[in-house]
Parts: structure tokens; sequence; C-alpha cells
């Protein structure tokens, strides 16, 4: 699960990394009130950022500067509403902008090679890590923590050398390594991204000027393993940017992912599934989704998935592919058959049901004399049969 | 021979009384598995599969008293790295895990152990392994396989059926097929099955199925370049046409940016001499182009 940046901001701050000051804002009434009273505290400018799960909102124009409340009030405007890749911006984060004279990447993740959790550093900060580890892969500093001893000082310490951080630099970054492991450790992170971590100028009321370490942009994914043992992050979830769809089949069980073909696809096992979909495309179809109906597969849940599938009204045909194992051959049978009997739609499909207890299965879906219903023994015939069922039938709606 | 599991497994069944753990140890003893112990805390004193089989609270007194060592595990997510633990902690050596969802910051601690004690785990989030013939240990469908040369392994469950099932059709027996497991962090990887394939007398040739995310496979191919050449393999990699971004069901099954796909992993295998399927049908062809023959 991705964390909005503000929620992302918020796990940080109860580590102490520090953060500018922030607010986020609904309204441009909200972010103007914000804007007054961080310009009054003595900033030359604010930036306000979408909050959007989407990546790209730099570009899409979702992140702009203000030097006036008016001129807050009119960006937020602007901002809030926006389209961003099909999100539509609801909230914008309000902060101080930053006087940047460095920037870096900083980020723990977990290193699938090495199965360990891994602090990434690069001295090539504020731009996409993907594209500097493709340009120049050396500017990428990895270091390994051990499972049982954790991120250590002296590794937070060579990192902060290898980025070319000296002085007092250097004690502060090691203190925003540490809380970055540890905010990966406390929350069940895969993913904590700080980026960019700037070297601050600031102006004291003096006049005089001095230099911070501070994390401006933070990107954080919660292991969706392990959300049922953090309710406090299962509320961070943002419901308003996930599909409707996607929601339903997760409170089912189901794994789902909608996709932009005419033949849906229920299947068992998440290998089979994209095997499935890449079968279809082979021969020409194009798969409506991806659906891991899961282990088991009981009468509701076949029932729940085929209504998924349904609500897709491009979906013309539907394949059902089925190697029984866990999964009884009979009881997604009769949960087709009854899902059928509930369905105001009906879109023809084949199924293929093989392993345990097939024959019952075929015997059941035989017995309904459901005219829409074709068997498959095969499922390379299954895929050529919805294929060409696919091409061939109208859109119906 | 054949591989991890076989005639000398004496199987301890971790949370044999709980539904899945039921109902898979009698699969298992029915194919002939030899299970000679069940464990489940606070069940001690038990028997289950119709009186044959003892339950033990501590994997400790399993394994003293029944000579377990191999242990395979149906606990659900929130205590298998704990059953992993209580397994390596009284000597066992090979470890299947089942359970799916376990998060990964856990699993990271359990493959560190693992690795402390020099035990082997496979999985989690496996469908386990079959020796064919001689032992099942985990949840593959017992059906579907036919005795022969040719090793199996897999990071899949219901795809390994339907590529197991295909070989039985065109008359290819298998030695022993394993599902590694769809999770990022996880026990046994691709190279530590295929050493032992190689390393067995019995297998003969090889099928390799793979799908997209991580670089397991692309290592794989690596060390199959080094170490393999001369072995007939197959292999299958699934995801070719999924989105970026989405994880496909399995929590490993991610394409980030321009790493994971379908295609780096084909390039790869077949760089290394690999013959990779478009379909799983296929896979008895490319193997008999390879030179392997029914049985």
């Amino acid at each position: 699960m991705k964390l909005q940046e503000f929620h992302a901001k918020r796990l940080l701050l109860a580590q102490s990394l520090p953060i500018p000051a922030y607010d986020v804002a609904e309204t441009a009434d909200e972010a103007r009130r914000a804007a007054e009273s961080y310009l009054a505290g003595g900033a030359e400018r604010v930036v306000i950022k979408a909050q959007v799960l989407v990546g790209g909102r730099g570009k899409a124009g979702g992140v702009k500067l203000a030097s006036t409340p008016d001129e807050a009030e009119q960006v937020a405007t602007q901002i809030l509403g926006m389209d961003i890749k099909g999100t539509t911006v609801s909230r914008v984060l309000i902060a101080p902008a930053a006087d940047i004279a460095r920037e870096y990447y900083l980020a723990c993740v977990l290193d699938r090679s090495s199965r360990r959790i891994m602090l990434m550093g690069s001295a090539e900060g504020g731009v996409e890590i993907e594209d500097v580890a493709a340009n120049n892969p050396a500017a990428i500093k990895k270091i390994h923590a051990h499972p049982h001893l954790g991120l250590l000082d002296y590794q937070a310490r060579q990192m902060a050398f290898a980025l070319s951080l000296g002085g007092p630099h250097v004690r502060d970054f090691v203190a925003i390594a540490l809380g970055t492991y540890r905010t990966m450790i406390d929350n069940d992170a895969d993913l904590v991204e700080i980026n960019p971590l700037a070297v601050v100028r600031e102006v004291a009321a003096d006049g005089s000027t001095r230099e911070s370490l501070q994390c401006l942009d933070a990107k954080i994914t919660i292991d969706d393993s392990a959300l049922a043992r953090h309710p406090e992050l299962e509320l961070m979830r943002d419901l308003a940017e996930e599909d409707p769809v996607d929601v339903a089949a997760r409170e089912q069980g189901i794994s789902f992912i909608r996709l932009d073909g005419t033949i849906g696809c229920m299947v068992n096992g998440a290998g089979l599934a994209m095997t499935t979909m890449d079968l279809i495309k082979r021969a020409g179809g194009q798969p409506a989704n991806f659906l891991d109906i899961g282990g088991g597969a009981k009468s509701e849940r076949v029932a729940a998935a085929m209504s998924l599938i349904l609500a897709d009204a491009h979906v013309r045909a539907i394949l059902v592919n089925i190697f029984g194992g866990i999964a009884r051959g009979d009881e997604v049978a009769h949960g087709l058959v009854e899902a059928r009997g509930q369905q105001e739609r009906h879109v023809p499909m084949v199924v293929r049901i093989v392993g345990t207890n097939a024959e019952e299965a075929a015997r059941i879906l035989a017995e309904s004399g459901d005219p829409d219903i074709q068997t498959a023994a095969t499922l390379d015939d299954a895929v050529a049969r919805v294929v060409a069922i696919a091409s061939a039938a109208p859109v119906s709606a | 021979m054949s591989i991890l599991v076989g005639n000398d497994t004496r199987l301890l069944v971790q949370g044999i009384t709980g539904r899945e753990g039921a109902f898979h140890a009698q699969q298992m003893q029915d194919y002939g598995t030899n299970i000679v112990a069940g464990m489940t805390p606070g069940k001690g004193g038990q028997t289950a599969l119709t009186h044959a089989v003892p339950v033990f609270d501590t994997c400790q007194e399993a394994v003293t008293q029944s000579g377990a060592n191999t242990s395979v595990i149906y606990v659900p997510a929130a205590g298998a790295p704990d059953a992993v633990f209580e397994a390596l902690d009284a000597g066992i050596q090979t470890i299947f895990c089942i359970t799916e969802h376990i998060p990964a910051l856990d699993m990271l601690r359990v493959v560190a152990a693992v690795d402390q004690a020099g035990a082997r785990l496979v999985g989690p989030n496996c469908p386990g392994a079959t020796s064919v013939g001689r032992a099942k240990v985990g949840i593959i469908p017992g059906s579907i396989h036919k005795p022969g040369r040719v090793g199996v392994v897999s990071r899949s469950g219901t795809l390994t059926y339907e590529v197991v099932e295909a070989l039985t059709e065109a008359g290819i027996g298998q030695s022993t097929c394993v599902g590694i497991g769809g999770d990022p962090i996880n026990g046994s990887s691709f190279v530590d099955i295929l050493t032992l394939f190689r390393d067995d007398p019995e297998t003969e040739a090889v099928v390799l199925i793979g799908e997209i995310g991580g670089d397991a496979e692309e290592r794989a191919a690596e060390w199959i370049a080094e170490h393999m050449t001369g072995v007939p393999m197959a292999a299958f990699i699934a995801g070719r046409t999924a989105p970026p971004g989405r994880r496909m069901g399995h929590a490993g099954a991610i394409i980030s940016g321009n790493r994971g796909t379908a295609q780096s992993k084909v390039d790869a295998l077949e760089g290394a001499g690999v013959r990779v399927a478009e379909a799983p049908s296929q896979i008895p062809e490319l193997l008999r182009k390879a030179g392997v023959r029914a049985d």
C-alpha cells in the first residue's frame, strides 16, 4: 500500500526526522490561510503540492510555488480538482519553499537478492532514482543491514562519506539514516524513500545563514502482508484514490487488476492467472482483467468474482480457468451456475476445470443446461474459443 | 534418489490439527509420505490421521520421539515465522513453509536464522515438493504426476500443476517437482534447487517456471550458463502482458521501472541456452527437441 506524502512525512516525524513544517488543505481557502501564516513567519515563498499516489505530479503541473496569499489561493484552486493520470486531486500540501543548496537521495528498500534491508544513497538527488540507476549506476551507494543487528552507526557514516557529506552534516545524516531504517522496521514498510534529502540554507533573525539537512519529500509503501498488524496504517489507505472495483476485490480476498480488454478472466493461482492473460493476448484477444480467485475458491467467492468481472461493461466473453488442487472443481462449478442465476447480464463463458473433482464439475455445468456456458478440456482450446467468441460478439451492456 | 524429499523423509506436520494441516496430512499420507509426527501447541497427547500419528506440543518433543527429519508448516501467517524458528531449534534441516502472506520483514529474520543453522527452507507461499512415486510434502495434487527423469522448479502453484500435467500427458515423467514460492523473500532460490537437480543422478532434464518481478530467473540463467551446460532444459515465464507497477497476485510479482520484466528473463534464459516456451503446452515439445525422450 502506497502512502500519501503527508502520511509518509507523519511517520518520519514520529522518528524525529527533520522535516520542514507543512499543512494539508482540502480547499483553496485553507491553502491561503496556511500560506499566509508561512509568509508572515518569514518564508519568501511557499510550495503547493498535489497529494496523489501516482508518480509524475510535478510534470503534470501538480507542484507550484507562490509568493503571496492571493497567488497561493489561485494556485491551490488550479491544483485542487486537477486530473493527474486519472486521479482527481482532493488535497494539497503547503510548506515554506526551501532554499536548496544540494540535493541527495536516501532510501531503505527490501533487497530481494541479498534478502536484507538495503540503504541506498546518491549525491544525485531530486531526480528519479531509476534514471540515475540507468545512466550512472556508480553514483548509487548501497549498504546492507544485518537482519539481527540492524543498520549500524558506522554503516550510516560510510554512506555519509560516500555522499561527500562533511562537518556537522555527518552526524545529522547518521540520525536521518537510522531514523529511515527505524521507519521501515516499525511500520513494516518495503520502501522508505527520501528524495530529495537536501542541504537547506536558512537565514536566522540576525541575518546570518546556516545550512541543515532536511527531508523535503518522502515516499513510503507498506507491505500488504503486514497491514493486519498495523490498523493505524490501514486508516491511511486512500479509498478515494482507489478504483471501487479494487476495494470490493480486496474485501472478498480476490486479487483483481482491471485491464482494458474484452475478455474477463477468472483463474485460481497468480502464476496461472498471468499465464491465462498472456495466452489470450498471444491468440489475438485482449484480457479485461487479472483475477486470482485464491485458494479454496468457495461458491460465494466465485459469485463475487463474477460480479467484479461483469461490472466492466467492455467484457464480451469470460474465460474460467481452474486447476483444482486445494480448490475443488465441483464447488467452482456450483458457484458459476449460482452466479449465473444472480446476474442480469449474460455473457458467453468458456469454462475449463481440471484437477480435483473435474468430472463432477463437468456434470454440474452440463446439467445446468445454460446455453452460454461452453466447456473446454485444455487451456489452449479454452483460449482459442473465448478469443473467437469475443471477436464475434457485439458489445452488450 | 530425487531431491529434497523421498523414501528417507520422516515428516513432521506443524499445524496438523488445523483445517488445512489435517486435510493435506491425509493427502500426503495417501500418497505414501512417511508422516511420523504432528505438532500443535496445546494439542500434545492427541493423535492425527486416524490414530496413526502422535501429536506433540513442541517440535523438540516431536523430533526426539519420532525421529522426524523434515517439517512442513501449515500455520497461519502470524505464527509461521515462529514455527520455522522452532523447527530449526529442534534440529530439523529441511523445512517447507506453505503459509502465504507472511510479512517480508519477518522473512528477513527467518532466512537469516535458516542460513545460520545451515538448514534449508523452501517457501513460504509455496506448494511444496513431490518426489514422484515416493513422497509428497505440501499441497501439489498427487494425481498429476508420472515417474520419470525431469526435474521441475517453479515460483508458482497452479501453473506448476499445468506444466506437470502437460508433461505427464506427453508421456514425460518427473523426478521431483518443487515450488519455491511467489514471495519477494524466500528460503530457496532457483539456483539452490537447480544445484540439487544438477547433482541428482536421477534428474536428466529440468523445467524452470518463472514469472515477472525480481531477478531470480536472471541469476538462474547466469548459473545455468556456467554450471548446467549440456543438461536439457526448457522454461516458461508468466506475465509477458502484465502492466508495470502492479502486483500480480503474488507479493513478488511486480515489474518495477524497467526491472523484472518477462522479456529480460526470457532473454537471459535463452542467452544461457534454455528453450523458452510461449505456452505451457509447448514445454514437452521443447524438451523433446533438447533430447528428452518419453518414459
